[in-house]
């Protein structure tokens, strides 16, 4: 696969989204654009867009639930529905809700969006592979604010005494939060030393090189939880997103979404 | 000889456990409280002890109901229904997912723990979230008719569990239990009372002292909150002159709101609220609590005869 092409075309996806939406969260959405492509196109096994509730199917888990423009690009690009619903995203009746819905969407297997949930059921799911003695994988991708809720840390802490060797947690380290900087806001501090002190199998990788994601997935549990620290940027691939706290919810007008999209070549 | 509801709780789990190898059970360093324990020690492969994390063992029991299983999240009820309020709204309910929650050490009847561990406030929490089924037993017969209603049906739903020992109640245990509709344990034309939980025994003895005094009085054991059965309800508020709730829970959005909710609109006979009134707990022996916060047979009769 041509990355690169692929990340552009899931960018150029997103942006149309939130123009048509004229609401959600490009600035989250676009930094983890490649951490969802290591997992849907490299990694995740069982997936079947005809049988998208496949028993055997690895899950996933976008605990970072603003951040589904991404997901639903993707699953629209796989054939899980057709690419001409994305354009109805946060519509009345359409099945794109705002934070990702698994009753409505076909290919989503959690409902997240109230930060530190979805990492926090992530742990049921890991734990009832195991009771069920299945070998499928459960990955979630959480948000770097989102580790400021107290769930997630409850979470870390009976993941590894639980030994869940079958879950894996990316955070999509872009630094930024709705109110700044998470240093301004509230530091995460040493995250990756914080998840090997909870008892974490802890790998760091730059969260836009997909090769370098699926060799941290690839890598070995040594029978604890995984934790994949990506360093990301908030609003990766468009120029005058990049970086910058005040994209995380805020829409484009026209001339801010022509040039955003010109910049995907697509 | 008496029980306590949370015991019927706990050992008709341990039941289930045998007659159903989906069903799993989740507590937070309370199981020798709650009474999951006989689950514990019957099934550990199927016991997880989430530590004191309430709200992280909700969000696994959503993950393990995810792939098929049958979670039983046990906690005190303070801190299931109000600590991991959130997740139990929107990572069980929104999803309609098939959690059951037993919460034990509800209302006043906690006793010397005091108003942090009493809570008041659960029935409300729990009812008010859309797909939630809420069930209250009256004695420990009821529990395990109501532990395995809540196991045989599909979603998520709350079984409130008290802490003391309380005795069965035979008028009330010779009736079939049915999910959603109020058992009538005894008829009356002049009154009603509407009761749930252990407040039933003292409408019984309520009705008693009134019936001895020629007021014909019935009692209403509305042992599901939600669905509530408002049939019963508007039947027996036309049939009497004074309709009383009583409950050991805030008047505000409990059992005596639900009913109040059925009859806005349907005005017929006068209704009266009996439960604590919007205040926290304090510590103290269950009786001299329900005592001291009107939760007794004479304020039922008091409320009854102001009516007439």
């Amino acid at each position: 696969m041509d990355y690169e092409k692929k990340a552009k075309e899931i960018r150029a996806e997103i942006l149309k989204m939130l123009f048509a939406c004229q609401s959600g969260h490009p600035g989250g959405s676009l930094s983890c654009v490649e951490m969802l492509m290591a997992l849907y196109y490299d990694t995740m096994k069982g997936l079947d867009p005809k049988d998208p509730k496949n028993p055997e199917r690895d899950r996933f888990v976008l605990s970072k639930g603003h951040s589904c423009p991404t997901l639903y690009a993707i699953l629209a690009d796989l054939g899980y529905f057709p690419k001409s619903d994305l354009a109805s995203l946060r519509q009345l009746h359409s099945h794109l809700q705002g934070h990702p819905d698994c009753k409505k969407t076909p290919g989503v297997d959690v409902n997240t969006g109230s930060l530190g949930q979805g990492a926090s059921v992530s742990i049921g799911l890991a734990l009832g592979a195991k009771v069920q003695k299945k070998t499928w994988k459960t990955y979630a991708v959480l948000g770097d604010g989102e580790c400021q809720e107290g769930l997630v840390w409850e979470a870390a802490m009976s993941a590894a005494h639980y030994k869940l060797d079958n879950l894996t947690w990316m955070l999509d380290y872009n630094h930024l939060q709705i109110d700044g900087s998470n240093e301004e806001v509230m530091d995460l501090g040493d995250i990756n030393a914080k998840f090997k002190a909870f008892g974490w199998e802890v790998y760091d990788v730059d969260g836009h090189d997909i090769k370098a994601i699926d060799e941290a997935l690839q890598a070995p549990h040594n029978g604890k939880p995984k934790f994949i620290c990506c360093h990301t940027v908030k609003g990766k691939g468009v120029s005058f997103m990049e970086n910058q706290f005040g994209w995380h919810g805020s829409p484009m007008n026209k001339e801010q979404f022509e040039k955003a999209f010109a910049e995907q070549e697509v | 000889m008496g029980k306590s509801l949370r015991v019927a709780f706990g050992e008709t789990l341990a039941k289930l456990g045998e007659e159903n190898e989906n069903i799993v059970a989740l507590d937070a360093d309370l199981a020798n409280a709650t009474q999951s324990k006989y689950f514990k020690e019957k099934f550990p492969e199927r016991f997880f002890d989430m530590g004191i994390a309430e709200a992280n063992m909700v969000d696994t029991a959503a993950g393990l109901a995810h792939v098929g299983l049958t979670p039983f999240v046990s906690t005190f009820a303070l801190f299931g229904a109000g600590r991991a309020y959130e997740e139990i709204r929107n990572s069980v309910a929104y999803e309609n997912l098939n959690v059951k929650f037993a919460f034990s050490h509800s209302g006043l009847s906690v006793g010397e723990d005091g108003g942090s561990h009493q809570s008041v406030e659960d029935i409300a929490l729990m009812r008010v979230m859309p797909n939630m089924r809420v069930i209250v037993p009256a004695d420990p017969k009821e529990t395990e008719k109501a532990v395995r209603c809540a196991a045989a049906l599909d979603g998520p739903v709350y079984v409130r569990v008290g802490r003391p020992v309380v005795e069965d109640i035979p008028e009330l245990d010779e009736k079939p239990f049915e999910f959603g509709k109020a058992t009538v344990i005894k008829d009356g034309t002049d009154a009603a009372i509407i009761a749930c939980g252990l407040m039933v025994p003292i409408a019984l003895e309520a009705a008693k002292t009134l019936e001895a005094e020629g007021i014909s009085t019935a009692v209403i054991n509305m042992h599901t909150i939600k669905p509530i059965d408002a049939e019963t309800i508007l039947k027996y508020n036309s049939k009497v002159k004074a309709m009383v709730s009583m409950e050991e829970h805030s008047v505000i959005g409990g059992l005596g709101s639900a009913v109040a909710e059925v009859l806005a609109g349907n005005a017929g006979a006068k209704f009266s609220i009996i439960g604590i009134n919007d205040l926290f707990g304090q510590s103290g022996k269950p009786d001299n609590l329900f005592a001291e916060y009107g939760l007794t047979a004479e304020h039922a009769v008091e409320e009854i005869k102001k009516m007439l």
